[in-house]
């Protein structure tokens, strides 16, 4: 069996790639039910239900999205530039542990400072700290060429561990009773809602705000033709001029930064305390929606909408009937090698011959 | 310092050393294999953690303990062959490929294991492979018979890459694919049956968790030890003696760390210790980095008789 | 009536609309030399990989003595005794000669390898043909030559009695080209048959016994050697006469120095300059020639900004050498690099972005880090207009572009400046690295021509080239450059063809290194 190009992709076969792909992707799971002597159609009906058949049901959904969309995005912008960022795990806690030390409320009151002056500084402290965590292995990899994929992931464990450390020790919530959670947020820094009643905050505009400002820097300014020829070829962007190494380095900045503030707005906006499960996979799922977005930012907003329903609806449902929640994440995994296979059948013809 | 002295004198830190070290020398072999032959395989976590839940599963289920062992590979070989299907007959991306299937093969385990137990507090237990009493040697005789395999197979790999013709095409098709296919040889097959071949082995490095340092099986087992092998290859020059050192070097640190923790000489937090391993990972690779001669067709997709 | 050793009855190969390969029929008799002519792109080696196993046909069939050859399996290929060497060879750089020569000899299944007897039979084999060779040597630390024998003794040690040779001189020195021939004469001396395949035609005359010549994909004439004229075979693999461009002599005397170089050197290896000294002048064209991997490949990127100076000096226009590529096309250098697909253009792109990439940081086509889009696509526009590049719109990605039009747009957008009415004088300084590798004759003499009509507008030129008859065509001075040194950049006339050839191996007469930087020329 072999690949042959396609002379012209149809459209209509790009269009029907992620269709084919998903439907693909939901016969595994039919599967995986039937083994948990599960109905399938009331699994998948509770599943789309508990995702987005209600307001309640589309709030969670929106809220799970909002750090989705941030790693997401940090994702895209990373893999564009062919710099794969696999630590948005950990800079989403580094981002988190920031704005905790920034706006915690250490001892009683935490940082007296006017209040619009100490959240910018909390955002800018996250960003600050997811960024500068990416900076190393980028560095690494621009300077000495060690690849960034094994050692953005080994920074992810060593970021949890020393969360975990800051919340036995300096940052522990004093109030808290052992439970491992740090000092809670001051108040006043916390996003507020969108809408009311709900568990949607103020953040889910700033990761659409953010989704649209990279679009437009990827399409329109110098930076993202730079980004773009670098991840498509690095030895011709640098005959033409593009500054290779500074462009990956700005590049580690913006991933991180934005897994950074992903941290910083789960914490303020969901959960005012800083816990060693804030986070449940969000850096990892946030490269799949990259993938499944085609690296597209607005594509992201889609994707991430689309995954955290899925990840909405499985707890839901498996509260109902049982089946184990992990199937959504094997949905959201058989969901990107399937998109990956479907895209690449769009440009290439299978042969069944030598 | 004398408590340092202690500690390496005592035969019990040796053991742990051993035994910290077997999963992480079948995993880099395994990872070695498929590097050799020019593919990166990022899907050893995920092949881990699903070698040591099939595995343990199987004997759960009344098989023998080599039984489980078997099924681990066969887990590891079927997961390979998805991701030699992915990138050598699809050519897709090496990364994304196999992050995908570390990813598949996690939450599959993960689904699996809470599918057959939905109602556990504490994880079931099985009686797990014994120390090796026969062999009367010291430090040796307390691992297990996957010790000894591992053991073994570091120079029976090898023999088979630098002494058979088999392992001369492994070793070909991963510098320059087109000169094995002009010497008449299948780049794709002998790829395919090398990540095959190394993803049996990442199942049997996790099933040694599950069915010998450990008798259950528990989530975030594997914790990082996947990535530690990948970097350990890089570290080992792709070498199977280097990767042997390296394996034995890392799990030195590892034990050594534990034994520190528990001796209170210090009192640092347990999480600066349990950090040590994956920090000096990344110092091992940045230390050979300038010096890694990779093999040249690494990460390079290639399509038989594509313009 | 003996069988042909080889015959190929209707091979037809497409890709995509393309058609490679059109009904081509050709015989070859045992000990007979067969040169495969035409130019770059008329199928060539497409026939030459279908015959080895590398590509299928979707049509016809091959016959090796008289038995039908499995198609699209080398080791069928290999197995009928026929075997390939590489234009572009096909050796693992870290694996040694042995190894490689041995791969795929031995059944995979066998549990142990024979290294001493296969050590002898290389050792034997490289003698029968007058080979040298060191088995244990890493294939990396090769130089070219020696590589073309491992390549050529992988062949011969599997026994093959056909040997299909893909250009095999582009790579060599006059000197290294003419040992071949003797190996070339031996094998035939021994009953081996070879296809040659090359598009120098004095060579081919030499050599072969019989040509066929291939032009668009078909077999448009056959000749025995013996009694055919240059002229005739270009006129068969062109179809029509193309006019040369022709080179006046350079009327211009003491013209300004444009660029300099002092004892420069850079780099390490291969790829390194050692003391290379040299000026440039306005209005003439400096060929540089030289086999590749000479230290050329350094040259071209200091000039190109890519690579920087470790010592000596640079100079531009009397100033120091700006050295970063953006700065460089600024001030008017044009370049064109050696590779177009993997350093010339980002092929994924759009064609507009690629033509305005190397402008983009100026602000004619960006403001406050924000694209002037419309700017940027009329650029392009005029550029793809003014020199014909054709097959695809803007926004088409740039691999989709034949060879000849890709190098077209980088000429094009080299020499182009922004402002619309400017004309191309502009360019002080064109850097071009084997401008024409690669392409049909007709973009060939565009490329030559738009060279010498830069030259004529008063740019100076640096041309490196390993086409030795480029080099001697277009060059009003002609530098030799061989293992990162430079000889003297002498008038054309105060070389020969054979001069060259010893310069290139780095067997020179008496040259000193240094330029004088005194611009002498013939009347």
């Amino acid at each position: 069996m072999r690949l042959e190009k396609r002379n012209q992709s149809s459209a209509v076969a790009m269009a029907l790639a992620p269709v084919g792909a998903v439907g693909f992707t939901l016969l595994i799971a039919s599967l995986l039910v039937l083994w948990a002597g599960a109905p399938v159609g009331q699994t998948y009906a509770l599943l789309l239900k508990g995702g987005f058949g209600s307001v309640f049901a589309l709030s969670e959904t929106l809220t799970r999205a909002i750090p989705l969309m941030l790693t997401g995005l940090a994702a895209a912008v990373a893999f564009r530039a062919r710099l794969f960022n696999i630590g948005a795990e950990g800079q989403l806690y580094m981002g988190a542990l920031a704005a905790v030390v920034v706006g915690g409320l250490h001892g009683g009151t935490g940082l007296d400072w006017p209040t619009p002056v100490l959240f910018v500084l909390m955002m800018a402290a996250a960003a600050l700290a997811g960024a500068l965590l990416l900076l190393g292995p980028a560095l690494m990899k621009t300077r000495l060429g060690v690849d960034e994929v094994v050692t953005t992931l080994l920074l992810n464990f060593i970021v949890l561990l020393l969360v975990s450390w800051m919340l036995d020790g300096p940052m522990k919530d004093p109030t808290a009773m052992g439970w491992p959670q740090s000092v809670a947020l001051n108040p006043a820094l916390e996003l507020s809602k969108l809408i009311e009643q709900t568990r949607v905050h103020t953040g889910l505009l700033w990761g659409c705000a953010l989704a649209v400002l990279l679009w437009l820097m990827m399409k329109y300014t110098v930076l993202g033709f730079d980004i773009r020829a670098i991840g498509a070829n690095a030895r011709a962007a640098a005959f033409a001029g593009v500054p290779v190494t500074r462009t990956v380095v700005l590049v580690a900045m913006l991933s991180g930064g934005l897994a950074g503030l992903a941290g910083a707005i789960e914490v303020a906006g969901r959960t005012s305390y800083l816990t060693l499960d804030m986070s449940p996979g969000y850096g990892y799922s946030g490269i799949v929606i990259a993938m499944l977005a085609g690296l597209h930012p607005l594509g992201v907003v889609l994707g991430s909408v689309f995954v955290a329903g899925v990840l909405v609806g499985a707890d839901s449902m498996s509260r109902a009937i049982g089946v184990p929640t992990y199937i959504a994440d094997v949905i959201v995994a058989a969901s990107l090698i399937s998109v990956l296979v479907a895209t690449l059948l769009t440009q290439y013809r299978v042969r069944w011959q030598a | 310092m004398m408590e340092l002295i202690d500690t390496l004198a005592n035969p019990a830190f040796w053991v742990a050393v051993l035994r910290i070290a077997t999963p992480l020398i079948l995993g880099t072999l395994g990872v070695l294999l498929c590097e050799r032959a020019g593919v990166l395989n990022l899907g050893i976590e995920g092949i881990m953690v699903a070698g040591a839940f099939t595995g343990w599963l199987a004997v759960f289920a009344g098989a023998s303990l080599w039984g489980g062992v078997a099924v681990a590979a066969l887990t590891g070989a079927v997961l390979g062959s998805l991701h030699a299907f992915l990138t050598v007959v699809l050519a897709l991306s090496q990364h994304v490929s196999g992050l995908g299937i570390t990813l598949l093969a996690t939450s599959l385990s993960y689904y699996g294991y809470r599918v057959s137990f939905p109602k556990v507090t504490t994880p079931p237990t099985i009686a797990p492979f014994g120390p090796m009493d026969w062999l009367g040697v010291p430090v040796l005789s307390q691992q297990t018979a996957l010790t000894l395999l591992a053991l073994l197979l570091v120079p029976v790999l090898g023999y088979v890459l630098y002494r058979t013709p088999l392992g001369l095409a492994v070793r070909m098709v991963g510098e320059n694919p087109q000169a094995a296919e002009g010497q008449g040889v299948s780049v794709a097959k002998v790829r395919t049956g090398a990540i095959v071949a190394g993803s049996a082995l990442m199942g049997v490095a996790g099933s040694f968790l599950t069915l010998s340092a450990f008798n259950a099986f528990f989530f975030n087992m594997i914790n990082g030890r996947g990535w530690v092998c990948v970097a350990l290859v890089v570290f080992a020059s792709w070498r199977p003696g280097k990767a042997l050192l390296g394996a034995l070097l890392f799990a030195f640190f590892d034990a050594l760390q534990l034994r520190l923790q528990q001796s209170g000489g210090v009192t640092l937090p347990y999480q600066l210790y349990l950090m040590l391993p994956y920090v000096l990972s990344i110092v091992a690779l940045v230390l050979v980095a300038r010096k890694a001669s990779y093999p040249q067709a690494l990460m390079k997709p290639y399509r038989k008789g594509e313009r | 009536m003996i069988d042909p050793v080889l015959r190929l009855t209707g091979i037809t190969k497409r890709f995509g609309s393309l058609v490679a390969n059109d009904n081509i029929s050709l015989e070859l008799a045992a000990g007979e030399v067969l040169a495969l002519l035409g130019e770059n792109g008329a199928g060539k080696s497409t026939l030459v990989s279908i015959l080895f196993g590398h590509y299928t046909a979707d049509a016809g069939q091959i016959s090796v003595n008289g038995q039908p050859l499995p198609p699209g399996d080398p080791r069928a290929a290999l197995a009928a005794g026929i075997g390939m060497v590489h234009q572009h060879f096909t050796l693992a750089d870290n694996l040694s000669v042995l190894d490689n020569v041995m791969m795929g000899t031995e059944p995979l299944w066998q549990p142990f390898t024979r290294q001493r007897a296969a050590r002898g039979k290389l050792l034997s084999v490289a003698q029968q043909f007058g080979l040298t060779v060191e088995p244990k040597a890493l294939v990396g630390s090769l130089s070219v030559g020696e590589r073309q024998r491992v390549e050529i003794l992988k062949a011969l040690y599997r026994g093959a009695r056909i040997l299909i040779l893909d250009e095999p001189t582009a790579v060599l020195t006059p000197q290294e080209s003419e040992a071949l021939f003797a190996v070339l004469g031996k094998m035939v001396a021994q009953g081996l048959s070879i296809i040659f395949i090359s598009h120098k035609l004095g060579e081919v005359l030499r050599v072969s016994d019989r040509v066929a010549v291939l032009r668009g994909g078909k077999l448009v004439a056959q000749a025995a050697a013996a009694g055919t004229t240059q002229a005739q075979l270009a006129q068969w693999m062109v179809g029509h006469a193309i006019a040369e461009p022709v080179r006046q002599p350079t009327a211009h005397v003491g013209s300004p120095v444009v660029c300099a170089l002092q004892s420069v050197s850079t780099g390490s290896g291969r790829e390194r300059l050692a003391q290379v000294s040299l000026s440039l002048h306005a209005g003439e064209i400096v060929a540089i020639a030289g086999v590749s991997g000479n230290g050329q490949l350094a040259l071209a990127e200091l000039l190109c900004g890519t690579r920087q100076v470790q010592q000596g000096r640079v100079t531009y226009l009397g100033q120091p050498w700006p050295g970063q590529p953006a700065r460089l096309v600024a001030q008017g250098v044009a370049r064109i690099p050696e590779d177009r697909h993997a350093v010339g253009v980002v092929g994924d792109l759009p064609l507009w972005e690629n033509a305005v990439s190397e402008r983009l940081r100026t602000p004619a086509f960006s403001r406050w880090g924000w694209v002037r889009r419309q700017q940027a696509r009329a650029y392009a526009q005029r550029v793809m207009q003014a020199f014909d590049v054709r097959g695809g719109g803007a926004t088409s990605p740039a691999r989709s572009l034949s060879g000849g039009n890709m190098q077209k747009l980088i000429l094009g957008r080299a020499l182009t400046q922004p402002e619309p009415g400017a004309d191309h004088s502009a360019a002080r300084l064109i850097v071009a690295h084997q401008p024409t590798w690669g392409l049909d004759i007709g973009a060939v003499a565009y490329v030559q021509s738009q060279l010498i009509a830069a030259r004529d507008a008063g740019a100076a030129v640096l041309l490196i080239s390993d086409d030795l008859d480029e080099v001697m065509t277009l060059g009003d001075r002609i530098a030799v450059m061989h293992a990162g040194e430079l000889t003297s950049a002498l008038p054309a006339m105060q070389w020969s063809r054979a001069s060259i050839g010893l310069a290139m191996a780095g067997l020179t007469a008496g040259a000193s290194m240094a330029d004088t930087g005194e611009l002498v020329h013939a009347a």
